[in-house]
């Protein structure tokens, strides 16, 4: 009963999506409402579960002085500040929430992604090789890519002569654009149709009871 | 000449951060100008249809995104925000991303107030809601349904601006501000294809491409992609409107310039040492 009560709450719930897409009419429309709303709140109570796990994760490393156990206070303290600060003053403009959200989170997360350069650049240098025609084709379209998304790329192609008064002062990003528009959507597109049809495929298996790793890897 | 490019191949991972630094701080302090030529891509596709709407429009901007990507995204939130008012049309913010309604609030309020635009009449933040795509699909049936209040608590129905905006379908445009998932594709599949209102977007440089296909099939009415389409649509604006204060992706474009030469150089230098000491030390760590 364990196991087939999920897959009986799996099917109806998958089937009623589906149908209230091709029958958007009474009563399938209402079931589709009503299914939406309660995905909405079982999605809003994963959020609970999210910062219990995070709690729990956190005191337990503190215990057990598990490896960097002293960054977890920090996350704790942060976490539980945050939460307090919300909760009795409110999220509005200039409270306390605001206000550590504003010159704390902002900068400490902006911070974390431009580190992203530093590593680029070093891994570019270390691993980005033209080993064969076609890691030599893949550099060259970054060039021109990386040239054409940045002013400096027509800047740099208009010193050459007779470029800037021709037809293309702009050739470095036209060509970027063309890459982005023809080769790198076909290939996208292709992605975004395997894709589909994955999700179509295993969304399907889901409802008829096929695939069940989802349960907990129950046979 | 072989000693020296083996010391090249060597060098340490510390002297590449220092020249990264310098090729973003140096253009920054100095204020390095460069212009933005703005061709016919997605970036002026998205500002010519948002300059086609009728006054009084009404939009939904969608700030799908966090702090860590906030340096390419909010330019263009701030960007898009002083278009639609000085074109007097009106916005709803909402999120799929917690830490964007705080984000959408900033841009709002400061954009509003430097424009004379007031919170209720010209825009609302209806804040974060969770469900993504199905949040999405949710408000092509009700908008009060996901959103009974706004981020303040107040009703949806005590709203002024929000009156005949019952259902997805009464806005006139939706333009999601997205760092990935769920984002652009949960509106373009939900709100785009199932409910028909037009869908446009802004997205980080690193996730551009994959949005292209939605660009050819019409989809998607333009895109912003990274700095580069925020200083793109700063560039259009001001070129329309009079009075508009200078965004920071524009004077951003000089750091980006200058750091893509820098690791296009270490590229290239890694492929000489690489072609000249050896293809047998390519994959030593170092």
């Amino acid at each position: 009963m364990r196991l087939v009560l999920p897959l009986i709450v799996t099917f109806i719930c998958g089937m009623l999506m589906i149908l209230q897409f091709f029958i958007p009419h009474r009563p399938f429309s209402l079931l589709g409402e009503e299914l939406s709303d309660w995905y909405m709140i079982v999605a809003s109570a994963a959020i609970f579960l999210g910062v219990v796990n995070l709690v729990q994760v956190h005191l337990m490393k503190i215990s057990q002085r598990a490896k960097n156990w002293q960054y977890s206070p920090v996350v704790l303290l942060g976490f539980f500040v945050m939460t307090a600060a919300g909760a009795v003053w409110g999220v509005e403009e200039g409270r306390p929430f605001d206000y550590m959200f504003q010159n704390m989170v902002v900068p400490m997360g902006a911070t974390m992604f431009s580190l992203l350069a530093f590593f680029v650049a070093s891994a570019a240098f270390r691993a980005f090789r033209s080993s064969n025609w076609r890691a030599t084709l893949l550099l060259l379209s970054a060039f021109i890519v990386m040239l054409g998304r940045v002013p400096i790329g027509d800047m740099i192609w208009r010193l050459f002569p007779g470029a800037a008064s021709g037809a293309h002062p702009n050739l470095v990003s036209e060509v970027a654009e063309w890459l982005m528009q023809v080769p790198n959507m076909a290939g996208q597109r292709a992605v975004m149709i395997g894709a589909a049809l994955g999700v179509v495929a295993t969304s399907l298996r889901m409802i008829f009871g096929i695939e069940r790793s989802y349960l907990g890897g129950a046979e | 000449m072989r000693k020296l490019l083996e010391k090249l191949d060597r060098v340490d991972r510390r002297v590449i951060y220092v020249l990264m630094a310098l090729s973003v701080f140096v253009p920054l302090v100095f204020r390095l100008d460069f212009p933005i030529p703005v061709g016919g891509g997605p970036s002026r596709d998205l500002f010519e249809y948002v300059d086609s709407l009728p006054p009084g429009s009404t939009v939904l901007i969608s700030y799908d995104y966090d702090p860590s990507t906030m340096p390419e995204l909010q330019p263009m939130a701030v960007a898009l925000t002083q278009h639609l008012f000085t074109n007097g049309h009106r916005i709803i913010a909402t999120a799929l991303w917690p830490q964007g309604a705080s984000l959408s609030q900033e841009v709002l309020s400061s954009v509003g107030d430097s424009l004379g635009r007031t919170q209720y009449s010209d825009w609302v933040n209806l804040g974060y809601t969770v469900g993504a795509g199905v949040s999405v699909l949710r408000m092509g049936s009700s908008m009060q349904a996901v959103y009974p209040q706004d981020r303040d608590g107040v009703p949806y129905d005590s709203i002024p601006m929000l009156r005949r905006v019952t259902v997805i379908r009464d806005l006139d445009m939706i333009v999601c501000l997205s760092a990935g998932d769920p984002g652009i594709h949960a509106w373009v599949m939900m709100a785009g294809d199932r409910y028909g209102v037009p869908v446009g977007g802004g997205c980080t440089a690193v996730s551009a491409p994959e949005f292209y296909p939605y660009l050819g099939t019409g989809q998607m009415i333009g895109l912003l992609g990274g700095l580069k389409g925020a200083a793109d649509y700063e560039t259009l604006v001001r070129e329309g409107a009079v009075g508009c204060p200078p965004g920071t992706a524009t004077p951003g474009m000089a750091a980006q310039s200058i750091a893509h030469l820098v690791i296009m150089g270490f590229i290239v230098l890694g492929n000489i040492t690489y072609l000249s000491v050896g293809k047998g030390r390519k994959g030593a760590s170092r």
